[in-house]
C-alpha cells in the first residue's frame, strides 16, 4: 500500500500539470459551450497523450495501469479543466463483446476522438425497465433495418456512430431477443432532436427517431440475442465513477466555491461536499487499485454509483448554499446534480441491484 | 499509487476477525458471561496487538485490528491500550498495562490501572479509579485519579501524529461496528417474515440496507487512506486525512446503526437485541476525539 505517486506516476503528473497550465483555461467547463467543444477537448487530451491511458497500444491507448486515470482526474480538477470525456463504458462494452474486426475498426476512433459516439438504449417507454424496449432491427439480406425511438441519447447531435440496442427476435423471452449494433448516424431514416434539460442545456441529450435506418449485419456487436449481456456490461461501467471521471468535476466545483467564499465562513453544506468529494476520490483509487489484481466489480458498480450520486448532489447543495439562485452557472450546477440519481440507472434501481445481487435479500 | 492491503495485512485482519468471532459477545446475554470475557482478555493479551505500535506496526495494521474488534463488539480493551502504547513509545514511559485519558475520563479502562494523557504536547501519567457509567456496553470508562505526573513531552509533529492515530483508531472502530450492525440487520431481514414474505424482499427495507452498504464502502475508502497517512504523510496532512475519515465514518456509522435498529422493528428497540450495542459503541467512538466539519482544513491540494 502506498498512496503516493511512483516515480513514473510523478513524471506523468508533472507532464500533465505543465500541459494543463497552458491548455486548461482555454476550454469551457459547463453549459452548452462545454458540450459544443467537448470533441475538441477530447482530441486535445488525446493528442497530448492524456486520454485512453489504460487501453491497449494497438487501439491508440497507453497500456498504463488503471490508477493513471485517478491522476488525470485529480489534475483536471486542480487545473479547473473540463473532466475527461465519459467514454470508458462504451469502450468496455465494445472491448469485451465486439469481435476483433469491430474492435480494430472502431476502438481507435473512439479513443482518439476522431469519431464521436452516442448510446441508443433508453426509450420513452423503456427507462428503468430497459428490457421492455420496442425498437426493432429486422434482417434484410446483409443488413438490418431499424424502426423505433430512442431518448436520453447523449451527444446524439454530433455523434458519428450509435451503439444501439434493438429487438431482433420478438418471439423469445424479452431479455433474449435483443442485439447490439454499431449504426451510422449519417444516413437517411434517422432524425435527431435536442432535449432541453432543467438547467437549460440543449446540447447534451437528444432523442433519435429511427425510421428505416440501415446497418450492415457485420456491425452487430456479439451474436444475435446477446444484446442484453452487452447492455449489462455497459450500464455496469456507466455507473462507475472510475470510468466516468466525474470526481474531477466535483473537485473543480468545490474549489471554485471555496474561492468564492474566500475568508468568509464556509457553509456546512460546502464543508460536507468537500468531504464527500475527497471520499469519492479515495474510493476511485481503491477500486482502480483492486483492478491491479484483476478484480471485476460487477454489481459493486451500483455502490459506486450511489456514492457518486450522493457526492454530486452534496456539491449541488453546496452551490446553492454559497450562491443562492442568483448565479446562473452555479444554479445550473445544482439543477444538473438532480439528474445524477436518474441517469445510468436510477438510485432506486441501484439499490434493488445491491439488495438482490450483493446482499441476497431476495428482493 | 496503490490502495491495496498487503498479504500480511490481510492475514492480520483475518486473525483479528477470527478472534472476535470466537470470543466476542455473540448476544447481549453473553456480555455478562465472565468466563467468556476472561478467555477473550487472555486471548487478546496473548496476541500482543495492544503493543502493535511499539512493535513497529503502521497505522494501517492498528486500524485493521480496531475495525475487526469493533465489528465483533470485542469487550476487552484495545483502543485505549494501543493508543497508550503509542504515547509510551514516544516518551519512554515504563512498559506494562496502560490506557489513555481524555480530560477526566480514562478510556477503555476495564482491568487497567495506569493511564497516560496528552495535554498540549505534555504527556502525563496517572492512575485509574472507579469505573463510571457510560453508554457503551463493551468498553468501560474510569475516573482518572490524580495527581498526574509529567512523564515526557512530544514535539508538535509527534503530537499531531498521535492525534491522527487516535482519530483513525476510533474511525476504524466506527467502520467495524457499522459492518457488524449491518450484517445483523441483513441476517434478520432474510428470516423475519411479514405478510408471508421475508421483510428483506420489500424494497422499503431492502433500500435502507443497500444505502448502508454504500456508506460502509465509502467509509472503508476514506479510512484506509487516513490509516496509511498516519505514518506516511506530513503530520498536518495526516491529521487532515484523519479528520476527514472521522467525520465521514461517524456520520455513516450513526445512519447504519440506526438503520439496523429500524430493520429489527420492535425487537430492535429492546435491550436483548445487539443492534443497540453497536449503536452505543458507535456513539461512543464518535464522541471520543470528536471532529466537527469546521475543523477540517479545506484548502485543496
Amino acid at each position: 500500500m502506498d498512496f503516493r505517486d511512483s516515480p513514473e506516476e510523478a513524471a506523468f503528473r508533472e507532464r500533465l500539470r505543465s500541459w494543463l497550465a497552458e491548455t486548461a483555461g482555454t476550454f469551457p467547463t459547463s453549459g452548452d459551450d462545454y458540450w459544443r467543444r467537448q470533441g475538441e477537448w477530447h482530441q486535445a487530451l488525446y493528442s497530448a497523450g492524456f486520454f485512453g491511458l489504460s487501453w491497449p497500444k494497438e487501439y491508440g491507448g497507453k497500456e498504463l495501469p488503471p490508477v493513471y486515470d485517478v491522476i488525470l482526474d485529480e489534475e483536471l480538477a486542480r487545473a479547473g479543466a473540463p473532466s475527461r470525456p465519459s467514454l470508458g463504458y462504451l469502450m468496455q462494452g465494445l472491448g469485451r463483446h465486439g469481435s476483433r474486426e469491430l474492435q480494430r475498426r472502431f476502438l481507435p476512433g473512439m479513443i482518439n476522438g476522431t469519431e464521436r459516439w452516442c448510446q441508443g438504449f433508453s426509450e420513452p417507454g423503456a427507462g428503468s425497465d430497459l428490457a421492455s424496449l420496442t425498437t426493432t432491427a429486422t434482417r434484410e439480406g446483409d443488413e438490418y433495418v431499424i424502426h423505433g425511438h430512442k431518448i436520453w441519447t447523449s451527444y446524439s447531435d454530433v455523434a458519428d456512430w450509435c451503439l444501439l440496442l434493438a429487438r431482433t427476435d420478438p418471439d423469445v423471452p424479452r431479455h433474449k431477443g435483443l442485439s447490439g449494433f454499431i449504426v451510422s448516424m449519417h444516413q437517411p431514416g434517422i432524425e435527431q432532436r435536442p432535449l432541453r434539460m432543467i438547467n437549460g442545456v440543449t446540447t447534451e441529450f437528444g432523442q433519435v427517431a429511427f425510421d428505416g435506418a440501415r446497418v450492415p449485419a457485420s456491425q452487430m456487436v456479439g451474436a444475435p440475442g446477446e444484446g442484453w449481456k452487452l447492455a449489462m456490461t455497459i450500464v455496469g461501467h456507466e455507473r462507475e465513477p472510475a470510468e466516468l471521471g466525474y470526481s474531477a468535476r466535483y473537485g473543480k466545483t468545490v474549489r471554485q466555491l471555496l474561492e468564492r467564499v474566500g475568508d468568509g465562513e464556509v457553509p456546512e453544506e460546502l464543508a460536507w461536499a468537500a468531504v464527500e468529494t475527497e471520499m469519492l476520490r479515495l474510493h476511485v483509487q481503491r477500486r482502480l487499485s483492486d483492478r491491479l489484481d484483476g478484480v471485476e466489480h460487477g454489481p459493486d458498480g451500483s455502490l459506486d454509483k450511489l456514492l457518486m450520486t450522493w457526492t454530486e448532489q452534496s456539491v449541488g447543495h453546496a452551490a446553492l448554499a454559497v450562491a443562492g439562485t442568483r448565479d446562473p452557472e452555479l444554479l445550473g450546477t445544482y439543477l444538473y446534480s438532480r439528474a445524477q440519481s436518474v441517469m445510468g440507472g436510477t438510485a432506486q434501481i441501484q439499490k434493488n441491484i445491491i439488495a438482490s445481487r450483493i446482499l441476497g435479500l431476495g428482493a | 499509487m496503490d490502495a491495496r492491503l498487503t498479504t500480511e495485512q490481510r492475514e492480520l485482519r483475518d486473525a483479528a476477525a477470527r478472534l472476535a468471532a470466537d470470543l466476542g459477545p455473540g448476544s447481549v446475554l453473553e456480555l455478562d458471561d465472565a468466563e467468556r470475557a476472561a478467555r477473550l482478555e487472555k486471548a487478546v493479551a496473548a496476541t500482543g496487538w495492544r503493543t502493535l505500535r511499539s512493535d513497529g506496526a503502521s497505522g494501517v495494521e492498528v486500524a485493521l485490528v480496531a475495525e475487526e474488534f469493533g465489528r465483533g463488539l470485542v469487550d476487552a480493551p484495545f483502543l485505549g491500550p494501543v493508543l497508550a502504547d503509542d504515547l509510551r513509545r514516544r516518551t519512554g514511559a515504563p512498559g506494562g498495562s496502560w490506557t489513555v485519558a481524555v480530560g477526566a475520563d480514562a478510556l477503555d479502562a476495564r482491568g487497567i490501572e495506569r493511564v497516560l494523557a496528552l495535554e498540549g504536547a505534555r504527556v502525563l501519567a496517572g492512575r485509574t479509579g472507579t469505573l463510571t457509567p457510560g453508554a457503551d456496553l463493551t468498553r468501560r470508562t474510569a475516573e482518572v485519579v490524580g495527581p498526574l505526573e509529567a512523564v515526557g513531552e512530544l514535539a508538535d509533529d509527534e503530537a499531531d501524529r498521535w492525534r491522527a492515530l487516535a482519530l483513525v483508531v476510533t474511525a476504524a472502530d466506527l467502520v467495524g461496528t457499522s459492518r457488524g450492525a449491518h450484517t445483523l440487520a441483513c441476517d434478520y431481514a432474510k428470516v423475519r417474515e411479514q405478510y408471508g414474505k421475508t421483510i428483506g424482499s420489500y424494497q422499503a427495507v431492502a433500500h435502507l440496507l443497500a444505502e448502508s452498504l454504500a456508506l460502509i464502502e465509502g467509509s472503508v475508502s476514506v479510512l484506509r487512506h487516513a490509516a496509511w497517512a498516519v505514518d506516511e504523510l506530513e503530520p498536518a496532512a495526516a491529521l487532515r486525512a484523519a479528520r476527514i475519515a472521522k467525520v465521514y465514518c461517524a456520520r455513516a456509522a450513526r445512519t447504519v446503526c440506526e438503520t439496523s435498529v429500524q430493520v429489527h422493528g420492535g425487537i430492535g428497540n429492546t435491550w436483548e437485541c445487539l443492534a443497540h450495542v453497536h449503536l452505543r459503541r458507535a456513539l461512543t467512538s464518535t464522541h471520543l476525539f470528536p471532529v466537527s466539519l469546521k475543523e477540517i482544513d479545506l484548502g485543496l491540494s
